[in-house]
């Protein structure tokens, strides 16, 4: 018995919901009805994203993707496809040509993402560097090395289009020629993998499940800019990531594709990996170049940049994890196949760390342009327990939250600007219904206050201040006039503040003040936080007409402080509530109330 | 390996793609691979990983199937993940493949030749490395 075909229909929540369940049904019994039914077996799925479409039917091994079936659909999926081996293209997906993804018009695919980036994480054996070259691994480095000059090299990326990925989007060919004419004999290339942001593990990924790629490009961003040596600055809580390097690496060598005279090209470029202990500051480029001399990692005024002034005052090119994986790409693709993915001036794709209440979290990669829309609900399958959409948060501690008038925005690097956030390194956090601004600006700000590295007053004293007023706003002691001292001390900041940190430590606080400033308003007014987070200002109480007196959230309660007698409404002793919600997840009865 | 010549890496290179087109690692033609990032590991990677090498002992498989590890396939919310390449049935991602599903997938999958329910996600997006 071998099938021929198999149908997939998708099992997700949204698509269970709209039918899927009587579609599945539905082909099994035409199946059988028509006889084809040890031809083909019909599976259920998980989610499939494009839960806006669904149901989802997909069949193997003809990859056709059906969207929006009714049940009535069945027949017609079983008779033309099964029996006569003809898709049904009434109901093919066909993607949106208004949008401006579409731009690579001679690849129609469904799937809203496209890897560059992560072209081989999920797919290669990371620590198998022979897979890595057969696909096309070290190509670009054979290019690079006897096919084109390094004048070349660089002109290909600058008419790629490639921009930082670290968030702050320079021109990548630009900081390559910066570093080639500046004098000197020595030169350095420095990956910065120093990912910082809470819920960014983009960089991580890509080093963990591709890390030759970014060997290849510092050699040949070294055969570009006219440099030998290389550090890659990783942090120390990678263990992984930096077990993988490190086998790539001695791979590298082995194989003669790092060291002295590589290939028998007559180059050198050798690579080594420094470790970072964790400073958020340390991946701003001039703190992280004071950290791999050994200093403490503090950012240092600019000009001079490091493609003039960097590592030990040698003219330095430092590129993040992301814009270095591009860059095999870029040279053996050329560069107007790359220019041909994106917008106008922000070309290519961009990985996210999708996180958050979100349905399908996880580690996308779309080409620029795609909307914050799509990313949420087709990818992301929209909003975990069907909970009403707040915002999204790009960018991280840096970034602002954009809210849903906004969704439909493409997203490049002025896009995102423009809303008050920005493109940031890829974290992107969802938020819903549940989740309190001024509790989440808190956290930011903490976070900004912990990793500041105290050498410039705005941020030092700013972050300090900021975090104050919030923290008091958040237990209901706020004033009115705390929001304008939020967003005077915040302008502040971003003017003056040395480096991006404290220049962009503002960003949550002023982006939700802007969006949401009633919310601020109900907890310094009327004391109240509707999302429920904000501990001070909420109130847990037990519905006696609900409570059956089973008493486990007594057993729960860590303080002791819900008392009752057995099968009879209990109490909880607000003085002594310390508001941990214990009590509320344990009850079975919904009696427990959060006011 | 000694140090590689353009001209040996080419060469090496042509031979590894066909090996990898052919599907064929180690002269065996069916591959599992699963993924093994950070994420995939805190999810239980590892602890599926032997338990779908013990199923194919035990169901004698073995000889046939080549276990490998890959980085993150993005995923995150249906972790662990696992790839299941083989002749005669299309290439598949499962996920939520913890370890007590894997022997469920080794006798449907690899001796049944049937997909198993529940567990199928969809690739995310289209090879661009592809020949």
């Amino acid at each position: 018995m071998a099938y021929k075909n198999f149908i997939l229909v998708c099992g997700g929540t949204a698509c269970e919901s709209s039918h899927s369940e009587e579609i599945y049904r539905n082909l099994i019994k035409e199946a059988e009805a028509l006889g084809v039914s040890h031809d083909v077996q019909v599976v259920k799925t998980g989610c499939f994203g494009f839960c806006e479409k669904g149901p989802i039917v997909k069949v193997l091994p003809s990859e056709s993707f059906y969207v929006e079936v009714k049940p009535e659909d069945a027949h017609e999926i079983i008779a033309e496809q099964v029996v006569k081996g003809r898709e049904v293209t009434r109901l093919l997906y066909r993607k949106d040509k208004k949008s401006d993804t579409a731009k690579l018009e001679d690849i129609e695919f469904y799937q809203k993402q496209f890897r560059i980036v992560l072209r081989n994480c999920g797919v290669i054996n990371p620590e198998s560097i022979d897979e890595y070259i057969a696909r096309d691994g070290y190509k670009a480095l054979e290019k690079a090395l006897f096919e084109m000059t390094p004048e070349e090299i660089i002109a290909e990326v600058k008419a790629s289009g490639l921009r930082g990925r670290g968030g702050a989007g320079f021109p990548t060919g630009l900081k390559w020629e910066a570093a080639r004419k500046s004098p000197g004999d020595v030169k350095y290339i420095v990956c910065n993998a120093d990912e910082g942001d809470p819920g960014a593990y983009m960089d991580r990924s890509t080093i963990e499940g591709d890390p030759h790629s970014i060997l290849e490009a510092m050699v040949i961003a070294g055969r570009a800019v006219g440099a030998n040596f290389g550090y890659i600055y990783i942090r120390a809580e990678y263990p992984l990531a930096i077990e993988r390097l490190k086998i790539a690496i001695a791979q590298a060598k082995e194989y003669g594709l790092l060291g002295k005279d590589i290939l028998g090209s007559g180059f050198d470029f050798d690579i080594e990996i420094r470790l970072g202990a964790g400073a958020f500051v340390c991946g701003e480029e001039t703190a992280l170049l004071q950290s791999i001399e050994g200093k403490r990692g503090m950012p240092r005024p600019k000009p001079p940049f490091p493609a003039v002034k960097g590592l030990w005052g040698k003219p330095t090119v430092i590129n993040n994890v992301e814009t270095l994986a591009n860059v095999p790409v870029v040279i053996t693709r050329g560069a107007q196949w790359f220019a041909a993915i994106g917008t106008e001036k922000s070309k290519g794709t961009k990985v996210f760390a999708l996180t958050g209440k979100i349905n399908n979290s996880g580690l996308i990669e779309v080409p620029m342009g795609t909307t914050l829309r799509e990313i949420i609900f087709d990818i992301g399958g929209g909003i975990k327990g069907g909970r009403k959409f707040k915002g999204v948060q790009t960018g991280g501690p840096s970034g602002g939250i954009i809210v849903e008038k906004d969704l439909d925005t493409p997203i490049s690097y002025e896009s995102l600007t423009a809303l008050g956030s920005m493109m940031g390194s890829g974290g992107m956090i969802v938020m819903s219904e549940d989740d309190c601004v001024v509790d989440v600006s808190k956290f930011y700000m903490a976070f900004c206050v912990d990793e500041s590295c105290g050498k410039c007053a705005p941020c030092r004293i700013g972050t300090k201040q900021m975090y104050g007023l919030l923290d008091k706003i958040s237990k209901g002691q706020g004033e009115e006039a705390d929001l304008d001292k939020l967003e005077q001390i915040g302008r502040a900041m971003t003017k003056a503040s040395l480096c991006m940190l404290g220049g962009s430590a503002a960003n949550p606080t002023l982006s939700t003040l802007r969006h949401f400033r009633d919310e601020y308003l109900e907890h310094i007014r009327d004391k109240k936080c509707r999302a429920g987070t904000c501990k001070d200002l909420v109130v847990y109480e037990i519905d006696p007409a609900k409570c059956i007196g089973c008493g486990l959230c007594a057993r729960r309660c860590p303080v002791s402080c819900i008392t009752g007698e057995k099968k009879k409404p209990h109490v909880i002793d607000g003085s002594k509530c310390i508001k941990c919600g214990e009590c509320y997840t344990a009850c079975k009865f919904g009696a427990v109330i959060k006011r | 390996m000694a140090k590689m010549t353009l001209e040996q890496l080419r060469a090496f290179r042509e031979g590894k793609r066909q090996e990898l087109e052919k599907r064929n690692v180690e002269g065996k033609d069916i591959q599992v691979i699963v993924g093994m990032g950070t994420c995939g590991i805190a999810a239980g990677a590892k602890l599926t990983f032997d338990a779908i090498v013990a199923a194919l002992e035990k169901h004698n498989m073995a000889d046939k199937v080549v276990v490998r590890q890959t980085g993150c396939m993005g995923l995150c919310y249906v972790e662990p993940t696992v790839e299941v390449v083989m002749p005669g049935m299309p290439p598949v991602i499962y996920g939520k493949m913890t370890s007590d599903v894997a022997e469920e997938l080794v006798v449907k999958h690899l001796v049944e030749h049937s997909l198993l329910d529940n567990h199928i996600f969809d690739r995310p997006a289209v090879d661009i490395v592809a020949h």
